[in-house]
């Protein structure tokens, strides 16, 4: 489970001075539930969620991860996190399996249990055949795999995507989509971040609309079009943030 | 701190140091061939030009003197100097290395000196050229030789012994043994070579671990995972730290053997009886003493370049903040191998210390207290550079810069 009390965070920039990047946000997501952020590019996704992982500490507020908080017990979150995102790459010298058990040994897994955990996801996500490959002689669908693995090896309770399917061919897309709704039926707690409405409106038990850092709506899907009386999720998503990226875009 | 994730950090960085091309170079070709070809190889190649320049009989010739009979004959009685026919363009041909000195005897020169009036011989030359100047020594040889006897045969007319004019003689006499002459003409260079190398081997992985890592991607990747902060530094640091230190070992071990090596083939023969009589004997004890001295400073560089490519977005980057801090380790080492002598001040100039210590360690010299002061400092400098190092990992202004 995740709960988010207040998050904010503050950087500082020599040129625009004070960049309140997240700005008090506050939701909650149970296990077995995906949890969408949506937003568009610079809105506080990112930081967001990389609070969550622990990657950035809050400048106010804060947040539990499986009962943790992530500001008192950052390696016991990380413990319970897969996190996944672009920005998230592979060692190019290692071999598919070579990442994957360098996690696993990160994550405190001994060499049995690892060897073990290794064989049953490389065989789930069909990785067998390039096990013994370098991740830089890798394509991306076997990187993306390759990268799930690395996320799956400790079996986190609480999975944190952040657009994890930017810049992949649909293929590739769609089996991180597939993995996503696999991580939900197995009970896990999932956050997701996006700026693809479409992913969402597949995917999100709840959706949660951020702009400047913000968090202006939350609901299902459902909620959304019957509070803003608006089938198409593009269109409701334009009438909450509008009016402030337009302020946003002025400055 | 977990030695366990330490340890698995610091074994998945070896091994993709081991898998990385331009790793392997700096850390290991560098050290086993360039650098014992640079130093070993061209030592003995300018030692054997040296040698075959002395041997060499050069051309010399002679302007004037014809009226001078005695000293012609000396001078085409040198085996040392080749006379050869006057020309008049004999200034081009020493400016054209044709021809490497010219000696000048004024008119009248035999007859002033019978009357013992004062006169001048002029030896022109090439000024920095090594042919030249042996050639002038050479010719200057045999004047003296020839201005002695004429001296003697003075002294003789008057039935006074050559003893007047020089009462007593000047000598030199070393006591010191061959392995501490050697050491002391060698020390500095090879306190400068450990030190420079130590820097060269802890730069490239320094780079890759740190800015490497932001530039490929993976920085986010480490840092989602459950590893503290502390134990991932400590994990690439030692890393870094074993490069240093094997490119200095096989660095020092492939110079020995290369010594070694030319030592056997007599290629230092042709240097000279100067170069004979130092020897450069490094026992083990003097190999155990140094190592342990460059221990610290290895902890220095490591965590010193890892802080400083920290900050860099880039490997291109980092390099350009770390090539200007080689000169920062450069001048002080190779200031030790000025006349210094190592003192309490001194002892604590981070490198510099080090540096003059390992000239005196090599001849044999253990002033226990300059140990201690250097070994001391070096490790309190090299633990402020290991904490900024642990800090700077702990900044997301730095690990996040954009």
């Amino acid at each position: 489970m995740i709960e988010t009390r207040g998050l904010t965070k503050v950087f500082q920039d020599k040129k625009r001075g004070q960049i309140r990047a997240v700005d008090n946000v506050s939701f909650s997501c149970n296990p077995g539930q995906i949890y969408g952020l949506l937003g568009a590019n610079g809105a506080g996704k990112t930081t967001t969620l990389r609070m969550l992982a622990t990657i950035l500490e809050p400048t106010d507020g804060t947040a539990t991860v499986c009962g943790h908080d992530v500001i008192d017990e950052p390696e016991k979150v990380r413990a319970n996190v897969g996190f996944l995102s672009t920005a998230t790459a592979l060692y190019p010298r290692l071999t598919s399996q070579e990442m994957v058990e360098y996690f696993g040994r990160l994550n405190g897994l001994d060499e049995a249990a690892l060897k073990k955990r290794v064989d049953d996801i490389f065989s789930r996500l069909d990785m067998n055949s390039f096990r013994d490959r370098r991740c830089d002689k890798l394509s991306t669908g076997m990187k993306q795999k390759t990268s799930i693995a690395r996320t799956l090896i400790h079996d986190p309770q609480v999975m944190i995507f952040d657009e994890p399917t930017l810049g992949l061919d649909i293929m590739t897309a769609r089996t991180i989509i597939e993995f996503i709704r696999e991580c939900r039926l197995r009970g896990k707690t999932v956050i997701f971040s996006t700026h693809i409405m479409s992913e969402v409106q597949k995917l999100c038990d709840v959706i949660g609309i951020i702009q400047s850092g913000k968090l202006l709506a939350e609901g299902s899907l459902a909620e959304l079009r019957d509070r803003y009386h608006e089938q198409d999720l593009e269109e409701i998503f334009v009438q909450i943030v509008a009016p402030l990226y337009v302020g946003q875009e002025n400055n | 701190m977990n030695l366990r994730n330490i340890g698995v950090v610091y074994r998945k960085e070896l091994r993709e140091a081991l898998r990385d091309r331009r790793t392997l170079i700096s850390s290991l070709l560098v050290p086993l061939i360039i650098f014992p070809l640079l130093t070993a190889g061209l030592g003995a190649v300018i030692s054997a030009l040296v040698g075959k320049a002395k041997e060499e009989v050069p051309a010399v010739m002679i302007l004037g003197g014809d009226d001078s009979p005695g000293i012609l004959a000396e001078l085409r009685g040198s085996s040392k100097i080749k006379i050869v026919p006057t020309q008049a363009n004999w200034k081009d041909q020493i400016v054209n290395k044709e021809v490497r000195a010219a000696v000048e005897i004024p008119a009248g020169f035999q007859d002033a000196v019978a009357r013992q009036e004062p006169a001048t011989l002029l030896i022109h030359n090439y000024e920095g050229d090594l042919k030249s100047s042996i050639a002038t020594d050479n010719v200057q040889k045999s004047l003296e030789k020839y201005r002695d006897r004429i001296v003697h045969d003075n002294l003789s007319a008057r039935n006074v012994p050559d003893s007047a004019l020089k009462p007593f003689e000047i000598k030199e006499h070393n006591v010191a043994p061959p392995e501490k002459v050697g050491g002391a003409a060698f020390g500095g260079v090879i306190g400068y070579m450990v030190i420079l190398l130590c820097l060269v081997g802890s730069m490239y992985p320094a780079m890759d671990l740190t800015a490497g890592e932001k530039e490929r991607g993976t920085m986010e990747t480490i840092l989602s995972s459950p590893i503290s902060r502390v134990d991932l530094v400590f994990g690439k640091f030692f890393l870094v730290l074993t490069t240093a230190l094997v490119t200095a070992g096989l660095s020092v071990t492939s110079m020995g053997v290369s010594f070694a090596v030319l030592e056997h083939l007599h290629a230092f023969d042709k240097a000279g009886e100067d170069a004979a009589q130092m020897q450069l004997h490094i026992g083990l004890t003097t190999v155990l003493s140094i190592f342990i001295m460059v221990l610290p400073i290895a902890v220095l560089f490591a965590a010193g370049l890892m802080t400083v490519a920290l900050f860099a977005k880039s490997y291109k980057e980092a390099q350009s903040y770390i090539s200007p801090l080689m000169f920062v380790v450069i001048i002080p080492a190779v200031a030790a191998m000025l006349p210094i002598d190592l003192d309490a001040k001194l002892a604590l100039v981070p490198i510099l210390n080090a540096s003059l210590l390992c000239k005196e360690l090599v001849t044999g010299t253990y002033h226990w207290n300059f140990i201690a002061i250097i070994f001391l400092s070096t490790c309190v400098y090299a633990g402020v550079a290991l904490f900024l190092a642990v800090k700077m990992f702990q900044r997301e202004d730095v690990l996040f810069r954009s």
